[in-house]
């Protein structure tokens, strides 16, 4: 078996597809903050919470209305969506005349809110949703076992994603969009409904953190913290990427998952020993790096990626100075 | 004029509270409040007096109880060195962070807070010291000066009440004075206050470093009150508390964060057996604020005040 | 605000301090023993403890009274630490100071109980902790007013450790989850591993509680051990085993679950769990007594009890018969009744206690049955081998507790 730095080939390419897995549920979700902040100025803190509202309502269709998985796909996100414009109607439409601080605090009282609902109702343990017969089992890819529902997690994202970025920056409808963002008042002189596109905007986004939650019910456990920690790196991916570039948090979402793949096998802690640890003083400085890049720190890959990016490119990797 | 009346009345009431308090409530619960209300005040003078919404303040909180508490525990610091120290180590921290995040502006300097908290809150995950995610234990109260057993909960409790009004004072100066008139005129018009010719970054780095070290502080403290470090106080969660806190108190005045703080405490204390609802109703104090007051709680009886005086002094002409 | 007022107020403020110090004073409330059960109540052990310790507890207080007859009242009041040290502490803390709670049981997770631990140990009151794990808390952490009651992963490591290897799994690699516990059970379980010939190729740690463990599953997989050492609980485990399904690591790699209670095979179910060895400090269904008592706790709780829940009836029960025994719930004084009196009950034949608050029984091997061996609900174990109480512990020639006489 060939190694590099410690890590056998198989290993790393292991690493490299769960992190594919994780990157596709990183892009869905940062398209849908990038999208709302684009159009709307306002930084969705409620995400997390909705894509954990995706999730359940999974779940309670499948356990109370017996609506399975390929129709949760469907009437989940529709169902999210539906909450999401209410809640953009009754309260978001407020404050866009504000600072985008109060938006922010506002979907994170939001967030606190459907959180502490669903725990109350649900309990911190969660419950289990079962993978759908037609995507069990796996193939053998000789480096490793690759279930079939993980491998439909990366396409269906992948899909999504290319689908909103053609409509966004190939049709009409994305034109208007990318026109609204730009200068709201002389959209809605040429007639253009632009406080009905914004809601609807809201809508879609959140419809897409509901999506994405289907699609991680039967991977991961549905609980009502199942949002909360995945928000705060999806939003350093949304900043890296360029906060209203859709075709940014893309690829910085997957693109961090990669890495985050690379950093867990241990290959770029195991390099920089390999290549510093005999050096006598350099050793020691490099330590912290080594520290930052060690498996355990595959938490906070993005966060020393987002730093260095705001404080090199502050509007992003795709993103343009507002 | 009603204004210093006011400013005068309500130091007096806090005073006069703080004093009292140990009597009335149980003195661990008055503590937890005074720590959080140095927090949310320290917090206030960067967000309600410069105009800068940090999110990792947590760093600043948790940084300085785990050093606070390695010193104390294992250095075996007498209590007042190991609070200077974690305060000194906050401040220290506040002077990087703020140096890398004053570079940009809005949501952008937030983020970059955010980021170098997380950093902050993983090495306090990785560190041996820290004991992870079991905490650091076991910290001693020790003698205050030598002479004073701190493990008796009132010497405890007028000694946080004494950092406490120490910290409240430098805030309170910071604001009254030239420098905080400066940082004002940041926080309305910041072109406008470069053009004057302030060097505007200077300004805001060590209102950071201010800010920074007094969350030091008060997590100095509360690390020997309740006699633990731990990663809670450095999770980002703790960074969206204290801007509740904040915002509820009312941003920019000078008593609402005490106030803000003191309500958020009472109601993660006396909600502990309704669970879940805490959370809840701590969103909903949000949604409410954000939507309908946003001036906070001090904001609006101050606002009310001025109306329903102004319309009994001035006749409309 | 002049400077001199302020100067002035916060030298007061310091006078006051130095002014009030006086000795602490501790009073034990007589008339009621209060019990405090601090436990997991909605998080990843909530069911291997949780409500149902609450429940075995509140059993105990009424069979108690119904039995012997007391002169004085118990209540039993609960708060759930949520998983976190610095939770417990307080509410310990403020249980002691403002509710005159005189014992705290149950302390599922090894950072709460280090944590309650020291404060009960600073505020002279009892601990008995049967929900967490790990060897320190007998050994470089003991207390003298704490008994550690149902199980250790050094009984864990022995019984599980030593039966795999000895059935051929001789290679092992480690999923740990990153906190005292885990490490604690990880080292007893390589120390057993290696006393009985067997190696270790190496380890994960995984961040607690965790969700997705594909790529410490990967990890896991890549080393090539013949076991893979699940050092974790609760939720933690359920999502290992599954998850280890789904990547096809089983049946190749076996999985050695290092604790595991009868809830987590509950909610696998038998077929992703059978063959699998795990050690228990009880079994529902182990003789007629722990029969009739389960079959109690089950008609509240529609689930069997877990040896948390039991140990924690067993305890309580203990330090009951010990407070009227002694006359007073003075901490001092119960301690050395109950260190005095064996533990016999449905949970423990012949139980010791000893000086570094271990309390000794037996401990049982179990096997997970195949699904088509199973003929009721809950029948889940073969118990393969009783392990007497002085061989499923440490030693107290080997324990580094410093109140050990040596």
């Amino acid at each position: 078996m060939s190694e590099v730095f410690g890590i056998t080939i198989q290993g790393l390419l292991g690493q490299l597809l769960v992190g594919l897995i994780n990157g596709s549920f990183y892009a869905i979700l940062s398209l849908g903050l990038a999208i709302i902040f684009g159009l709307m100025n306002i930084i969705n803190f409620a995400h997390g919470a909705q894509y954990m509202m995706g999730a359940f309502l999974a779940w309670i269709g499948m356990t109370y209305l017996g609506v399975n998985y390929w129709w949760a796909l469907l009437l989940s996100p529709l169902g999210a969506g539906a909450v999401g414009i209410l809640i953009e109607r009754g309260m978001l439409r407020r404050l866009y005349k504000l600072d985008h601080l109060y938006g922010l605090l506002l979907t994170f009282g939001l967030a606190l809110i459907i959180e502490g609902l669903f725990r109350y109702k649900f309990g911190i343990s969660g419950e289990s949703y079962p993978v759908p017969d037609l995507l069990t089992g796996g193939k053998n890819l000789g480096f490793m076992f690759f279930p079939i529902y993980r491998a439909w997690v990366v396409v269906a994202s992948l899909v999504l994603c290319f689908v909103t970025w053609y409509v966004i920056e190939r049709t009409k409808l994305g034109s208007y969009l990318r026109a609204g963002t730009e200068n709201p008042q002389l959209l809605q002189a040429f007639g253009i409904n632009v406080p009905l596109m914004i809601t609807l905007t809201y809508g879609y986004g959140v419809a897409l953190a509901a999506f994405a939650g289907v699609l991680a019910a039967p991977i991961f456990n549905v609980n009502p913290v199942m949002g909360s920690n995945l928000i705060i790196v999806v939003f350093a991916v949304v900043v890296v990427g360029g906060m209203g570039s859709v075709m940014g948090s893309i690829v910085t979402g997957i693109g961090l998952g990669l890495i985050e793949g690379i950093v867990k096998s241990g290959m770029i802690a195991n390099g920089l020993g390999y290549l510093f640890d005999s050096v006598p003083v350099a050793n020691s400085l490099v330590y912290p790096v080594k520290l930052l890049f060690s498996p355990e720190a595959s938490a906070v890959t993005i966060f020393v990626i987002m730093a260095v990016v705001l404080l090199v490119r502050p509007a992003g990797l795709f993103g343009r100075e507002r | 004029m009603l204004l210093k009346r006011g400013n005068a009345i309500a130091w007096g009431v806090l005073v006069a509270a703080g004093m009292g308090a140990p009597f009335l409530v149980y003195p661990v619960f008055a503590m937890k409040i005074l720590c959080f209300a140095l927090f949310a005040c320290a917090f206030n003078l960067l967000i309600g007096y410069t105009g800068l919404l940090s999110f990792g303040h947590a760093a600043f909180l948790g940084s300085a109880g785990y050093i606070t508490g390695y010193t104390v525990k294992d250095l075996g610091f007498p209590p007042e060195l190991g609070i200077l120290a974690g305060a000194a180590t906050a401040a220290a921290l506040g002077y990087v962070i703020g140096s890398l995040a004053i570079r940009r502006s809005g949501i952008y300097f937030a983020m970059i807070t955010l980021a170098l908290a997380q950093m902050i809150y993983f090495v306090a995950l990785q560190m041996p010291f820290t004991g992870g995610e079991d905490g650091l234990q076991g910290v001693p109260r020790g003698m205050l000066f030598a002479s004073v057993d701190l493990r008796d909960p009132l010497a405890m409790y007028y000694l946080v009440f004494a950092i406490f009004l120490f910290g409240f004072w430098v805030v309170y100066r910071t604001i009254n004075s030239p420098f905080g008139q400066v940082l004002k005129a940041i926080r309305e018009n910041e072109p406008r206050a470069i053009s004057l010719g302030y060097d505007v970054d200077k300004y805001k780095l060590a209102a950071f470093v201010i800010s920074a070290a007094l969350s030091g502080l008060a997590g100095a403290t509360k690390s020997l009150v309740f006699q633990l470090a731990s990663l809670t106080d450095a999770h980002w969660h703790m960074s969206g508390e204290v801007v509740l806190m904040t915002l509820l108190g009312g941003m920019g005045t000078v008593f609402g964060p005490i106030i803000g703080a003191a309500l958020v405490v009472s109601l993660q204390n006396y909600g502990a057996d309704i669970g879940e609802w805490v959370t809840v109703i701590t969103g909903a104090i949000f949604v409410v604020c954000v939507l309908l007051f946003r001036r906070g709680i001090v904001g609006e009886l101050t606002a009310l005040l001025q109306k329903v005086t102004s319309n009994a002094e001035a006749p409309r002409p | 605000m002049s400077k001199k007022l302020l100067g002035a107020l916060v030298c007061f403020a310091m006078i006051a301090c130095l002014v009030s110090a006086a000795p602490a004073a501790t009073k034990v409330s007589d008339g009621v023993v209060k019990i405090g059960v601090l436990t997991d109540m909605s998080g990843t052990y909530s069911d291997l403890a949780g409500p149902g310790s609450l429940l075995a507890v509140q059993m105990a207080v009424e069979d108690f009274i119904k039995k012997e007859k007391p002169d004085f009242k118990i209540q039993v009041i609960s708060a759930d630490h949520q998983n976190k040290g610095d939770i417990a502490a307080n509410k310990a803390r403020e249980w002691i100071d403002t509710e005159k709670v005189d014992m705290i049981v149950d302390l599922v997770t090894t950072s709460t109980a280090l944590a309650v631990m020291k404060v009960a140990k600073e505020k002279d009151r009892i601990t008995l902790v049967s929900g967490a794990a790990s060897t320190p808390i007998t050994n470089e952490q003991c207390t003298d007013t704490n008994i550690h009651w149902t199980y250790d992963t050094y009984a864990l490591a022995a019984g599980t450790g030593t039966a795999v290897v000895k059935q051929g799994g001789k290679t092992w690699f480690f999923l740990t989850v990153d906190y005292a516990f885990g490490k604690a059970l990880e080292k007893d379980t390589t120390d057993a591993v290696l006393a009985n010939g067997g190696k270790v190729l190496g380890r994960v740690l995984h961040p607690f509680p965790a969700q997705d463990f594909s790529s410490f599953l990967l990890q896991a997989q890549s080393s090539g051990a013949q076991v893979i050492g699940l050092a974790n609980a609760g939720n933690d485990t359920i999502n290992s085993i599954k998850q280890a399904g789904e990547f096809g690591i089983t049946p190749k790699q076996k999985l050695a679950g290092l604790l595991m209670f009868i809830s987590d095979v509950h909610s696998l179910g038998l077929k992703a769990t059978q063959g699998m060895y795990l050690t228990t400090g009880f079994y529902w269904d182990l003789n007629n007594e722990t029969r009739a008592w389960s079959k109690r706790f089950f008609e509240k709780k529609k689930r069997m009890p877990t040896m948390v829940q039991a140990g924690d009836y067993s305890a309580v029960y203990h330090y009951l018969k010990a407070v009227k025994a002694a006359g007073t719930d003075d901490t001092k004084t119960v301690m050395a009744k109950m260190k005095a009196t064996p533990v016999n009950d449905f949970f423990a034949k012949n139980g010791k206690i000893r000086d570094d608050g271990r309390m000794v029984h037996d401990m049982y091997l179990a096997e997970v049955k195949k699904p088509e061996e199973s003929k009721y609900p809950w029948d889940y174990y073969h118990i393969r081998q009783v392990i007497p109480g002085d061989q499923a512990f440490m030693p107290l020639s080997q324990s580094k507790c410093p109140l050990v006489k040596k």
